[in-house]
């Protein structure tokens, strides 16, 4: 059924049609109105058969969610930011024990300094703890990723995480398709445990286990993701057999096929760089871009197959690995191993700065002129950089940086004292 | 289920990691003497029976009594209870009342009628004994339970030997004293009364007996060197006793003084008393303290109005009515000097109760005896020099008590079983004393002994009622429940509960328990915890 | 429930089970069908208080709920030394996660019990003083507050023993520990630190708080039991020894603890909704050296400087006794 609502609720209406048994809530920004949506729900009965549990910290939400689903519940929560960094170490513990809870981090930057807009350094910080991580493009693919996410954590008893970006999508009022609860219910079966806490049937679950197997137990986990590498496609194929559109899938190529520079990015950014791939594009420029859905497990085959024969590849990316340089970057250059192009690194949107297709272009222009630097910072302002950097040369004490930076930008507040 | 490796175990899995081989040191369980035992003259397996008792199985207990001793009801009057003195009990709270609970298992079987099952076979041989005192009755007991034929001689009218003619009607009544005795002659032992053995060799050939048990005791008054005047009433305390069981008591008149310090003293006393004595006065050359008699029965007599002379001697009687007492004092050996202070005192009868002899006139013509002090020395299997005749009670060196005689009844009994066999007897090596220091006294609940009523003093001064009457089947119950079982096993289940590696098997009702050594760590909560100290710890050897 | 006393004038009060009892009147302990939850061939050392514990509490919630029984455990000794790839010594449905959220994840396991239509199946959580007192502490007060249907069980043996004996905020004053060892001008834990979990339970007025210790295992079961029969946020909080820790001998196990109730220094109380509801009176006082004497962790009291420390202690001891009036005969309402 088509809705015009804001993309926050679409997941919530999408978890809700999945039947989740526990909802764990624990409020951040920008998360905050899918939890809120679906506590709405099960309060006044729309959802059914479902506990919603305000708990008093993400450490306890992913720690209820855990249990609920050791005991073989259906169970989801959504985080974002420091939240998911409060909860950290649950989110390797669930992974660990392999159970298939889904979670939806509104992705938001990390601080200090404090920052409550989007960029991806909350989910990139979790990247390596064993948790599937798909991002959506559209709040419409964010919606269908909810749907299939389930059913891809329950086949491979693994829990994943639905990346969607903060404010550009939680917040934004879009037009989606929500599906109906005989199309859900046909697509995703009840949940059938692997491993359960069960009194007629008990076990022990999350043994201590030593040098002798604990690589084995790694091993296993690795090999699980690259399983996934299969079953991702399979069950985006079959989401467009049920619900007659493509959402989800491993990577998504545009424009692809002769492109001699090649965009690559995640979530809602692809957008925008579309609408300048086709403006380029139809100026002459041989330009495509490749939106990576699945981020873990990490499509290196798919990747390759669609850069190799590229000129060069631009990865903009909304995190950074500080003392390095991209992080994105990396698993390209892995899938490109022993290709040689030209690669490029683009750090862009932190903090929520936006992205403009002015920027882009011009970023764009200067790949295609071999203009562009290895490793760039989008839109960077260098005059206040250089400022910056001569203001703590001079003095020993030389304050916080981003209060000085900001009396330097002229906001406000930094005017009254 | 599809349980991912390693992370999700099975249960039961950790069976495979056998923490037996961490011990240094292993528990064992241990049976240990307990001190009751170990100070029954009779070697009554008390424990045993009290295991039985507080169960509220009567019979049984009465059994595993009866196996040592055959008289418990009138062990429960007259016995000095040297158990409940050793009793760890004590130490707690108060000892256990073993003596009363015995009397109730003896009162029961009287009651219901319980019967000691004859020996199974005969033996064939042929053992007389002399005297149906308690040690000569104990005797054939064992002796015919062993399968021999037995003959007791007895010179008196009456069977019960002391027990009769020395233990006053009100601390043992007579009923009982029949019952209990014709319980055992109803195992065919042939009793012959008002026979005197005049000459022991010839009646054992005459008769054909292949042993004999002498049991005769000491009848015979101690004398002392006192002046009397002709028409002085004196007697001595054995023949006063011995006149109430006849029909005519004797005549003490109303002041009556007894002479003596131990419990026959205060038994002539008391009689005397009943008998319609105004005043019964007891003199004693010592105190208190040093007075041979029980300190309970020195009490009882004391309520009664029997009055105590201490530390005082009589020089002489002089005619009826008078006696000249000395006062002692103590030197600082403890021994009475003379101080040479007099005084007179009135009595109608002095009675003296200064000890008993043995009649050993039987053994006249048997070289090969020791007889020292005036009682005949036996060996530790309670033979005379004379092979195949054995002795035992008041007429072999002894404390001389009914139980006492008893004991040596069963040990002779053992022993002469065992030379007609041509073997002899030697008797299992006892397990170590429980004492109390082994014991867990936590786990026992405070519970003070239960005190057996007592007839009032005005009755008590009156008539010959048994003073002493017996506990009911609740309070016997709760008495025997106190018993702490020292030294062995009562399945309180503490060590089954107490083990943190689960390593103690509960094998079943009336099985105990058993280690796992596969699992026991060796860290000794058991032992520390198991109230009654059945548990030890033993190296481990490599 | 009436509370009543077993009058059984031998030891069916204070021992584990007795031949001449009836089998309802025995502990659960004493019994041969017990579950054994926490079997043998688990790691703990010799004289562990805290596998005893365990095994009590959750055979005795085991008979409560007639087997249908969910544990969910902290990191921590019991954790470590009863689940070692490839072994287990649970018998029963049993997680562990991470050191601080057995709180959390049992209202995780009550929720989807619920859920799934299986209320009946009950949850308990369980940790040590560390898993409880410190880093668990916020999912256990949010546990409390949102009254989530979980029995709460902390075995408390004082100080962080499975990462090396460090102190925890349930260490007590003056005893030593790794990170407050035996030297310098106040050696030892310093006085005036500390929580106590119990009273901050009731400060939640869940529906049932309760102290208890592996020295009566009588009281323990009871508790357990009733705690059972209610449905809420519940909490028991028993003291368990611990031999290496602590510095006592192994097979003193029971009566350390023992000593420490009949001290004073660990009151036994129950609580409903945040009011006392009854205590377990103290047997036969004993002063407080009697029971630190036998520690090697408070040695260092024993010497001259150390005598105002062990008043110091003395009076705490003193304080419980007076507060929960541990002297007065039994009293129990409801």
């Amino acid at each position: 059924m088509l809705k015009q609502i804001e993309g926050s609720r679409a997941v919530a209406e999408a978890v809700a049609r999945c039947r989740p048994e526990v909802i764990c809530a624990y409020p951040i920004t920008p998360q905050t109105h899918i939890v809120e949506g679906l506590g709405e729900m099960v309060k006044s009965g729309e959802l059914a058969n479902c506990e919603f549990i305000n708990v008093e910290s993400e450490f306890a939400a992913l720690s209820v969610a855990i249990g609920a689903s050791a005991a073989g519940a259906r169970a989801y929560t959504a985080t974002a930011s420091q939240g998911l960094l409060f909860m950290a170490e649950a989110v390797y513990n669930a992974a660990g024990l392999g159970l298939p809870i889904v979670m939806t981090i509104g992705n938001r930057a990390i601080g200090a300094p404090i920052n409550i807009w989007n960029d991806h350094s909350d989910s990139m910080s979790m990247r390596d703890a064993g948790w599937i991580q798909l991002y959506a493009e559209t709040n419409q693919e964010a919606l269908d990723l909810h749907i299939q996410a389930f059913r891809l954590a329950e086949e491979l008893s693994c829990p994943v995480m639905v990346c969607m970006d903060g404010f550009i999508l939680t917040h934004a009022y879009d037009r989606v398709d929500v599906p109906t609860q005989e199309d859900v219910d046909a697509f995703l079966p009840p949940f059938e445990p692997r491993q359960v806490l069960d009194v007629a049937d008990p076990v022990s679950m999350g043994a201590m286990v030593g040098p002798e197997a604990f690589t084995e137990v790694r091993y296993l986990a690795h090999h699980k993701q690259l399983r996934a590498l299969k079953l991702i496609p399979q069950l985006s194929a079959a989401f467009q057999a049920r619900f007659g559109r493509f959402s989800g899938g491993l990577v998504k190529p545009y424009r692809t096929d002769d492109a001699e520079t090649i965009i690559v990015a995640l979530g809602s950014v692809n957008g925008t760089i579309q609408e300048v791939v086709d403006e380029m594009r139809d100026a002459g420029t041989k330009i495509g871009s490749l939106g990576i859905c699945s981020f873990r497990p990490f499509p290196l085959a798919q990747v390759r197959e669609v850069l190799q024969h590229a000129k060069r590849v631009v990865v903009i990316e909304k995190c950074l690995a500080v003392g390095l340089g991209g992080i994105v970057s990396d698993g390209v250059r892995n899938a490109l191993s022993g290709i040689v192009l030209k690669g490029h690194t683009v750090i862009a949107g932190l903090g929520g700065r936006a992205i403009t297709r002015a920027a882009l272009r011009q970023l764009f222009q200067d790949a295609g002129n071999d203009e562009l630097e290895q490793l760039t910072f989008l839109d960077l302002d260098a005059d206040l950089i250089q400022f910056e950097l001569e203001r703590e040369a001079r003095a020993r004490r030389s304050g916080p940086t981003a209060e000085a930076i900001l009396r330097r930008v002229g906001t406000v507040a930094s005017q009254v004292a | 289920m599809d349980k991912p490796f390693a992370i999700t175990l099975d249960v039961g899995s950790s069976l495979a990691n056998k923490t037996g081989s961490w011990r240094t040191s292993r528990p064992v369980y241990v049976d240990r003497l307990p001190p009751c035992n170990h100070a029954c003259p009779a070697g009554e397996n008390i424990q045993s029976w009290l295991y039985h008792a507080e169960a509220g199985d009567y019979e049984a207990a009465w059994r595993v009594l009866t196996r040592d001793n055959p008289l418990p009801a009138i062990m429960g009057r007259v016995c000095y209870h040297p158990c409940e003195t050793a009793c760890n009990r004590g130490q707690l709270d108060e000892s256990v009342g073993i003596n009363s609970v015995e009397r109730f298992l003896g009162d029961e079987a009287l009651k219901r009628g319980w019967r000691f099952e004859p020996p199974a076979r005969e033996s064939g041989k042929r053992v007389l004994v002399v005297g149906a005192g308690p040690s000569g009755l104990a005797a054939a007991y064992h002796l015919r339970l062993f399968g021999h034929a037995v003959t007791i001689i007895e010179a008196g009218p009456l069977a019960g030997g002391m027990m009769r003619f020395g233990i006053p009607k009100y601390r043992l009544p007579r009923d009982v004293l029949d019952a209990e005795v014709q319980r055992i002659l109803d195992l065919g032992i042939e009793l012959r009364l008002n026979r005197k053995v005049s000459n022991i060799l010839e009646t054992m050939e005459q008769d054909r007996f292949d042993a004999a048990f002498l049991a005769v005791g000491a009848h015979i008054a101690k004398r002392a060197f006192i002046p009397a005047g002709s028409a002085a009433h004196m007697l001595d305390a054995i023949a006063v006793l011995r006149g109430m069981e006849g029909e005519d008591k004797p005549l003490l008149g109303r002041r009556v003084v007894v002479y003596g310090g131990g419990n026959t003293a205060l038994d002539v006393a008391r009689t005397a008393k009943r008998l319609g004595a105004s005043d019964a006065i007891v003199v004693y050359r010592r105190t208190r303290e040093k007075m041979p008699a029980h300190d309970f029965e020195v009490e009882e007599a004391l309520q009664e109005g029997v009055l105590i002379k201490w530390l005082s001697t009589i020089r002489n009687m002089a005619d009826a009515g008078t006696l000249t007492v000395e006062k002692m004092r103590l030197d600082d050996k403890g021994f009475p000097q003379p101080t040479g202070e007099f005084e007179t005192l009135d009595a109608d009868s002095l009675v003296l109760a200064l000890g008993q002899d043995v009649d050993l006139s039987l053994l006249l013509g048997v070289t090969d005896l020791v007889i020292e002090h005036g009682v005949v020395q036996v060996g530790a299997n309670m033979m005379t020099g004379h092979p195949g005749i054995f002795a035992g009670g008041d007429m072999v060196p002894s404390e001389r008590t009914v139980t006492v005689a008893v004991g040596h009844g069963k040990k002779a009994a053992r022993h002469i079983d065992a030379w007609l066999r041509g073997g002899s007897y030697a008797p299992l090596p006892a397990h170590k004393l429980a004492p109390f220091e082994s014991l867990n006294p936590w786990y026992y609940a405070d519970a003070p002994k239960t005190a057996r009523p007592v007839l009032d003093l005005a009755r008590r001064a009156s008539t010959f009622d048994e003073i002493v009457a017996g506990l009911d089947e609740s309070t016997a119950l709760f008495e025997a429940r106190r018993c702490l079982s020292c030294g062995n096993c009562f399945e309180c289940d503490n060590c089954y509960g107490v083990c943190p590696d689960n390593a103690v098997i509960k094998l079943g009702p009336g099985k105990r328990f058993e280690f796992n050594y596969d699992y026991c760590k060796g860290c000794g909560i058991c032992v520390a915890e198991c109230p009654c100290g059945a548990i030890e710890m033993i190296p481990e050897t490599i | 429930m009436e509370l009543q006393t077993v009058k059984f004038y031998q030891t069916g009060t204070f021992t584990v089970g007795n031949r001449l009892l009836a089998e309802d009147e025995r502990s659960v302990q004493a019994n041969m069908d017990r579950t054994n939850s926490l079997n043998s061939g688990h790691r703990a050392c010799q004289g562990c208080g805290e596998a005893l514990g365990a095994r009590y509490a959750i055979d005795a919630a085991m008979r409560a709920t007639n087997g249908e029984l969910i544990a969910v455990n902290a990191t921590g000794c019991l954790e470590v030394f009863s689940t070692p790839y490839p072994e287990t010594s649970w018998k029963i449905p049993w997680i562990h996660s991470l050191f601080g959220n057995a709180a959390a994840v049992a209202s995780g396991v009550a929720a989807a019990m619920r859920v799934k239509g299986t209320p009946g199946v009950r949850v308990v959580a369980q940790g040590g003083d560390g898993g409880t007192t410190d880093i668990g502490f916020g999912c256990l007060s949010g546990m409390f507050e949102r009254n989530d249907d979980v029995l709460y069980i902390c075995y408390d043996n004082e100080a962080y023993m499975n990462t090396g004996v460090q102190r925890s905020s349930a260490t007590p004053p003056a005893a030593r520990t790794a990170t407050t060892p035996a030297v310098g001008r106040e050696p030892g834990n310093v006085f005036g630190t500390g929580k106590n979990v119990p009273l901050i339970a009731m400060a939640h007025s869940i529906p049932y708080v309760a102290t208890a210790s592996v020295a009566n295992l009588r009281d323990l079961e009871r508790k357990v039991a009733k705690a059972m029969e209610i449905a809420g946020a519940r909490y028991v909080h028993i003291h368990v020894p611990c031999p290496l820790g602590w510095g006592s001998l192994p097979a003193d196990t029971i009566k350390v603890a023992r000593l420490a109730v009949e001290s004073g220094l660990f009151p036994l109380f129950e609580a409903e909704y945040g009011e006392i509801t009854g205590r377990t009176p103290i047997r036969r006082k004993v002063p407080v050296t009697d029971y630190l004497r036998l520690q090697k962790r408070f040695a260092h009291l024993f010497n001259v400087a150390g005598e105002g420390r062990v008043a110091q202690i003395q009076a705490i001891a003193d304080r419980n006794i007076a507060k929960f009036g541990l002297l007065e005969e039994a009293r129990t309402h409801g």
